[in-house]
């Protein structure tokens, strides 16, 4: 089954089409990306997909429900939690404060524990505090977790946006170009990490620019050129296909293109 | 939980005590009166300090849910000769349902245009008083505004006022630390941050934002309450926006959410004033220096006002567990 659907979406800015009949679709406990060259529209999808934006026309369906019209506050709800392009984590609070946000719709307490500091208020908070420590772990931020967060370097806050989004328990995780502003090495561990996130629970929708992190760690691809969908296919496919690598380095870049 | 006599905990009962002891250490009744208005303005700073500090967004129109509580009050006990405890709640919950009404439309803005939108429902509100004369008195005010009686004791002299006024303001300051460690204040703080981020979170940002103007307010109505029956005299003429200008000061002097600097910055700019008497005319202008060598000293050497202030901010600050969690 697919957790995520994309039919013919279509949105224009002002009388230009940014995103032309694009579709796509994520299959349960896959990873599949999203990728294009500079201004192909992919972040736009993405927060079409996000509810950031309306889109013009098409739909799109998460777990078989239209979720076309539902507010982005409310998608998280629905099992559907994003990271951002340019890192927006919560600068003043601390890295478990932070994923604590994420995780805060399966903290259960009433206004009044919250305001006496009760015993629903203790074990809620220490019940919580347990998962998200334990995503920090994973992640590899747990002695970070009382820093304040606006002090980690990049990569960490990276990380942290990760961190927080796992928090809240998605059944699809959509990341925005995770690997922008990465290290190689920051890179490869980072696509380590995500390789190991799918699971029956978890699907993860990539948008990315870093070639070598999509072909290693996708099990399928889409590729989208100037608002309108150019190819599909397994990663090998992919890299073969002429289109894409005309529209990524122009004509005659194979070679360079296919050692990614 | 065992009580440990660390020094945060000393510090904390050494100064209660001293707060206790302080209007008995032969004080004048005109210098306890300033500490009631100390304790007064903390909790409005504390008050703006949630809306402002915690979750981020200007409000220069504080004062008016101060003034609606002060009339509220002062109206129900004068034409209903209401019992204090009545006038007082009622004071809160109309100061908390007006801006309410008002945030509905106001907090679908931020930033500047926020700030402008408050600043004009304070003074609408300001001029309806003045200019509902049949019911208000308008200009003239509102004379012999009964004490309280709280509990068959009515309070005769500042002394009661003050430790009515402590207690609120202690109230106020741990019901704002618990706020801040729930759910709900993390909510806010993750508001001020990153409104966008908080709401692929699942924050919604604007009921959020309406929900904590409300709770300011009533706040805010509450102390505007204790003001008019302390001050036993209200007119429209103390509930300027300068006022607003200066809880505001209050706040950002402090620090932006933090509950230690507000009451510091309230307690100093209080007495402040006061003890420029000595100057007259010229007075508000040394007032003015002074507040803008403070400014400049928060800004420029952050780290000395931190010096200064070390053992108040570890005192309230939040408690830390074995493992260094906040808790």
């Amino acid at each position: 089954m697919d957790i995520l659907r994309a039919e013919k979406l279509c949105i224009s800015f002002g009388g230009l089409a940014a995103v032309k009949n694009v579709s796509f679709r994520v299959p349960q406990h896959k990873i599949v990306s999203l990728i294009g060259p500079n201004g192909a529209g992919k972040t736009t999808v993405f927060n079409i997909i996000t509810g950031f934006y309306q889109a013009d026309s098409g739909s799109v369906e998460l777990s078989g429900k239209i979720i076309n019209h539902v507010s982005p506050e409310k998608r998280i709800s629905l099992g559907m939690a994003r990271t951002f392009q340019n890192v927006r984590i919560f600068r003043q609070m601390t890295v478990l404060e932070n994923v604590l946000i994420g995780h805060r719709r399966h903290i259960r307490y009433s206004v009044l524990s919250g305001l006496l500091h009760n015993r629903a208020w203790r074990t809620a908070e220490a019940q919580a505090r347990e998962e998200c420590c334990g995503i920090l772990e994973q992640i590899g931020l747990l002695e970070d977790r009382d820093t304040v967060c606006g002090n980690l370097a990049y990569g960490k806050q990276k990380k942290l946006e990760i961190a927080r989004a796992l928090a809240s328990r998605p059944k699809l995780l959509l990341l925005d170009e995770p690997a922008a502003g990465l290290n190689p090495q920051e890179t490869q561990e980072l696509s380590a990490f995500i390789c190991t996130l799918p699971s029956d629970e978890l699907s993860v929708l990539l948008i990315e620019h870093d070639m070598s992190m999509v072909m290693n760690i996708s099990d399928y691809i889409y590729v989208v050129n100037q608002g309108e969908q150019l190819a599909e296919g397994l990663p090998e496919t992919v890299k073969r296909n002429q289109d894409v690598i005309d529209a990524y380095i122009g004509k005659g870049g194979v070679r360079r293109f296919a050692e990614g | 939980m065992r009580m440990i006599l660390n020094r945060k905990r000393v510090f904390l009962i050494l100064l209660l005590l001293g707060l206790i002891a302080l209007p008995f250490a032969g004080l004048s009744n005109y210098m306890i009166r300033v500490l009631v208005n100390c304790l007064l303005y903390s909790v409005l700073a504390l008050s703006l300090n949630m809306f402002s500090g915690i979750c981020g967004q200007i409000s220069l129109g504080h004062i008016g849910f101060f003034c609606i509580g002060a009339y509220t009050s002062a109206l129900m006990a004068l034409r209903l000769g209401a019992p204090f405890v009545v006038c007082f709640l009622f004071a809160g919950l109309l100061a908390g349902l007006a801006a309410f009404l008002i945030g509905i439309p106001a907090l679908r803005l931020s930033g500047g245009y926020l700030a402008i939108i408050t600043l004009s429902f304070s003074e609408i509100i300001r001029l309806v008083i003045l200019n509902w004369v049949s019911f208000t008195r308008g200009p003239m005010g509102l004379p012999s505004i009964p004490p309280i009686t709280l509990f068959g004791i009515r309070f005769a002299s500042n002394i009661p006022y003050y430790f009515f006024m402590l207690v609120f303001c202690i109230l106020v300051v741990i019901l704002m630390r618990h706020i801040i460690n729930s759910s709900f204040g993390r909510d806010l703080r993750a508001i001020r941050d990153d409104e966008i981020a908080a709401e692929a979170m699942g924050i919604n940002c604007y009921w959020n934002k309406v929900t904590v103007f409300s709770c300011a307010a009533l706040v805010a109505g509450l102390a505007g309450s204790v003001y008019a029956h302390c001050m036993r005299f209200i007119d429209p003429s103390s509930f300027k926006t300068d006022v607003s200008f200066l809880v505001l000061s209050m706040v950002v002097l402090g620090g932006m959410g933090s509950i230690a600097g507000s009451i510091t910055a309230a307690v100093v700019l209080t007495i402040l004033p006061e003890l420029l008497r000595g100057f007259d005319d010229f007075r508000m202008l040394f007032y003015g220096l002074a507040l803008i060598i403070m400014m400049l000293l928060r800004i420029i050497r952050p780290e000395t006002v931190r010096r200064w202030t070390a053992p108040v901010r570890r005192a309230l600050s939040p408690r830390r567990t074995v493992d260094g969690s906040e808790v």
